[in-house]
């Protein structure tokens, strides 16, 4: 918007000399709008129109049979309370929460520390940063497959390491309800370590070194330095990683869907994989459209939080 | 002013290109799963043979078999479908019910020579909506040499299976694998057992799944079966079996050109035991069946099935079969097979008593695969078998459309 506001007067100025007033100001409103409509109509049709229609399809008996006849007559809140006495949808929402909490804490924790790690000048620094970008890089699917071999109860590698280290290797990391979980959150904490430390990392690079001198002569400790300083100029960088981390975990589906397909006996069923099997296992697109409903409702009350974090900031 | 009407102009073209597309009178499509290179390249190829034979191009299409369900409803809804489209048989009625499938009878397709069971594979509440090229089952693989090496028989009965594969397990290897996945591997395979038993997936609440469920369960107290089988799917089962880390394994003859890649592996397939002495060992039936969609367009419809019929032929079923080591549909056909491939001869037997996942509860099959799954899942990692299908039931039956 601010952008719109500052460059379309320039342009005004150029075109308008002569002419009555009322013309160029019509002229100018025309086309502030053809600048911000590209983007209206997009969002509408790709943003807006999905939203509505799946607010919409959760108050309807939406079946197979309505992609032939179109039909899909409105049932109340039948959909809503189908899924909410559904046991699954209590243990989804459970399991989702500490999924989503259990991964953002691990990763933006190795993250941070990896981040504060490499501002230190030492060899290889490049070489290593690199390479840790790596998990960010391989394809969500192809961890997934990856990780289910190295987590094998029997043939994993993961086993047999501890076998070795004589810290008994028969954890079932993926075949016991107790631990499925768990092991999940570790493969994602692996897979969003990079993108927490790259952004927290470049976050770093901006605090100016001055700061860290002063905070030296005053005889401030490490600790208290990062505590300090560090922590307050990154603060930004912090809700942004946080806040994006969450979006991107809350709503997981691939990821579990390639470890263990929600199982064993429903243990990593999350809102993300209900969805999936309501809708396309079931096709009961009512249902699922009422998870996906409150996905959106959670995801959209930290955007406004988000929002409202980086208004006041800039004032 | 430019970039938003060029905005809009390209949004506007996405937004028709959705919608419904002219069917062009020389060229027919058929949808189907066969996206590995193998099963694309022998379709094409049975596809060329039938376009010449009927002067007709015929363009293959293929999605992932989990996507073939989703993206025929988006192509109904967008007025698009194809002429043919090639469904796993427990998929099936679900299009069917919609009223999305057009009577392969009313179309002029006979089902003389196809047994009545396979018969009832491609039909949906009596009417018969799929031909099946060939159809496939699980059966039990054994490694020759450890049995021999053991001095053991080939297991028949629940008994003997809980022996011999607690005197095959030998350190780092396990006596049978099988898969009890979160998934349709899983139910697949829990079949044999739950059915051979007099189970029935009407009511899941009963002794006679239950009892299946105890013999899993038996076999993973023993140490025979390992505890990662809630992990694994069908194709896990057999890279154990191949790694030699599973001396048997329930699976089906799809594995079996990846079998024979291992030279000095000799393996052997039975029918898969059975409670007790003298019982019947039912297998379910898997594969897909190929249907006419409703495209509204009479004489396309008509065309389509003359497809559907060279497809199904006695010819290219053996064809089919040969290639992709299943049992052709056709009586006369699976007779050819039989003397052709003698050593899957037990795949041929444990057809013939096979039966479809949907002949009783049709539409309602998935809800009642993922109840089951869950069930058995919860039962292998330590609950009991009677609380947990008794669960089951009522989400089977909560949850789903009514038949």
């Amino acid at each position: 918007m601010t952008t719109v506001s500052t460059t379309v007067p320039a342009a005004h100025r150029t075109t308008a000399g002569g002419r009555p007033p009322s013309r160029p100001a019509r002229r100018r409103r025309l086309s502030q709008w053809g600048f911000i409509a590209p983007a209206v109509v997009f969002m509408l049709l790709f943003f807006g129109y999905p939203l509505v229609r799946n607010v919409v399809m959760s108050f309807q008996d939406f079946s197979p049979s309505t992609f032939f006849d179109g039909r899909s007559p409105f049932n109340g809140t039948d959909n809503w309370s189908k899924v909410f006495h559904d046991d699954l949808f209590g243990k989804a929402l459970w399991h989702t929460v500490v999924f989503t909490v259990g991964s953002l804490v691990g990763q933006f924790g190795i993250g941070l520390a990896l981040a504060v790690f490499f501002t230190k000048r030492f060899p290889l620094n490049g070489f290593l940063r690199s390479l840790i970008l790596l998990p960010w890089l391989v394809p969500m699917v192809v961890s997934g497959v990856v990780w289910r071999r190295i987590l094998d109860q029997d043939t994993g590698v993961l086993n047999s390491f501890a076998d070795t280290l004589g810290l008994g290797g028969n954890t079932p990391w993926l075949t016991s309800p107790g631990t499925a979980l768990f092991s999940v959150i570790l493969v994602n904490v692996w897979i969003g370590i990079p993108f927490n430390m790259v952004i927290l990392y470049g976050g770093l690079q901006e605090v100016p070194r001055e700061l860290y001198e002063a905070a030296a002569l005053d005889g401030a400790s490490a600790w208290r330095t990062f505590r300090s300083v560090t922590l307050p100029l990154l603060r930004p960088v912090i809700t942004v990683v946080l806040v994006l981390g969450f979006m991107s975990t809350v709503k997981i589906l691939d990821l579990i869907l390639a470890l263990t397909d929600g199982g064993p006996a429903d243990s990593t069923q999350t809102l993300g994989t209900l969805t999936y099997q309501n809708s396309f296992v079931q096709l009961d697109f009512g249902a699922g459209a009422v998870v996906g409903n409150v996905l959106i409702l959670i995801s959209a009350v930290f955007a406004v939080l988000y929002l409202r974090a980086n208004r006041s900031e800039g004032k | 002013m430019l970039p938003p009407a060029v905005a809009s102009l390209l949004v506007a073209s996405v937004a028709l290109t959705g919608c419904a597309q002219q069917r062009d009178d020389g060229v027919f499509t058929v949808l189907n799963s066969s996206t590995d290179a193998s099963y694309h390249g022998w379709d094409a190829a049975a596809l060329a043979r039938c376009g010449k034979q009927l002067g007709l191009t015929i363009e293959q299409r293929s999605v992932p078999a989990a996507h073939v369900m989703t993206k025929s409803l988006r192509m109904a809804s967008s007025k698009s479908l194809p002429d043919v489209i090639q469904f796993d048989a427990s998929e099936m009625p679900t299009f069917a019910g919609a009223g999305g499938l057009v009577d392969l009878r009313t179309l002029g397709l006979s089902t003389e020579d196809v047994p009545g069971g396979i018969v009832d594979f491609g039909s949906y509440r009596g009417t018969y909506y799929g031909a099946a090229r060939t159809v496939n089952t699980l059966a039990l693989f054994y490694n020759e040499d450890l049995l021999d090496q053991a001095g053991l028989r080939v297991p028949t009965t629940w008994a003997e299976m809980r022996q011999t594969a607690k005197q095959l397990t030998r350190g780092k290897r396990y006596g049978i694998a099988l898969s009890a996945g979160g998934a349709e591997d899983g139910v697949f395979q829990f079949t044999p057992f739950m059915w051979s038993n007099g189970g029935d997936e009407r009511d899941l609440a009963t002794r006679n799944v239950a009892g299946a469920l105890d013999h899993w369960k038996g076999l993973i107290a023993d140490g025979s079966l390992s505890r990662s089988t809630v992990n694994w799917t069908q194709a896990d089962v057999n890279d154990q079996f191949m790694a030699g880390n599973a001396a048997m394994m329930i699976n089906g003859p799809w594995q079996v050109d990846t079998l024979n890649t291992k030279k000095d592996l000799h393996w052997k397939i039975a029918r898969i035991p059975v409670p007790k002495a003298g019982d019947t060992s039912v297998g379910p039936l898997g594969g897909t069946v190929l249907t006419v969609p409703r495209t509204g367009e009479a004489t396309r419809e008509r065309t389509a099935a003359k497809i559907v019929r060279c497809m199904s032929s006695e010819q290219e079923q053996i064809t089919y079969a040969r290639n992709s080591r299943t049992v052709p549909a056709n009586e006369k056909a699976a007779e050819a097979w039989r003397r052709e491939v003698p050593e899957l001869a037990a795949l041929a037997d444990q057809v013939a008593t096979a039966r479809s996942r949907t002949t009783k509860v049709g539409a309602r099959w998935p809800s009642v695969s993922l109840a089951l799954q869950s069930a058995f899942q919860s039962a292998l990692t330590g609950q009991s078998s009677e609380a947990v299908l008794k669960k089951a039931q009522l989400r089977a039956t909560g949850g789903g459309r009514g038949e």
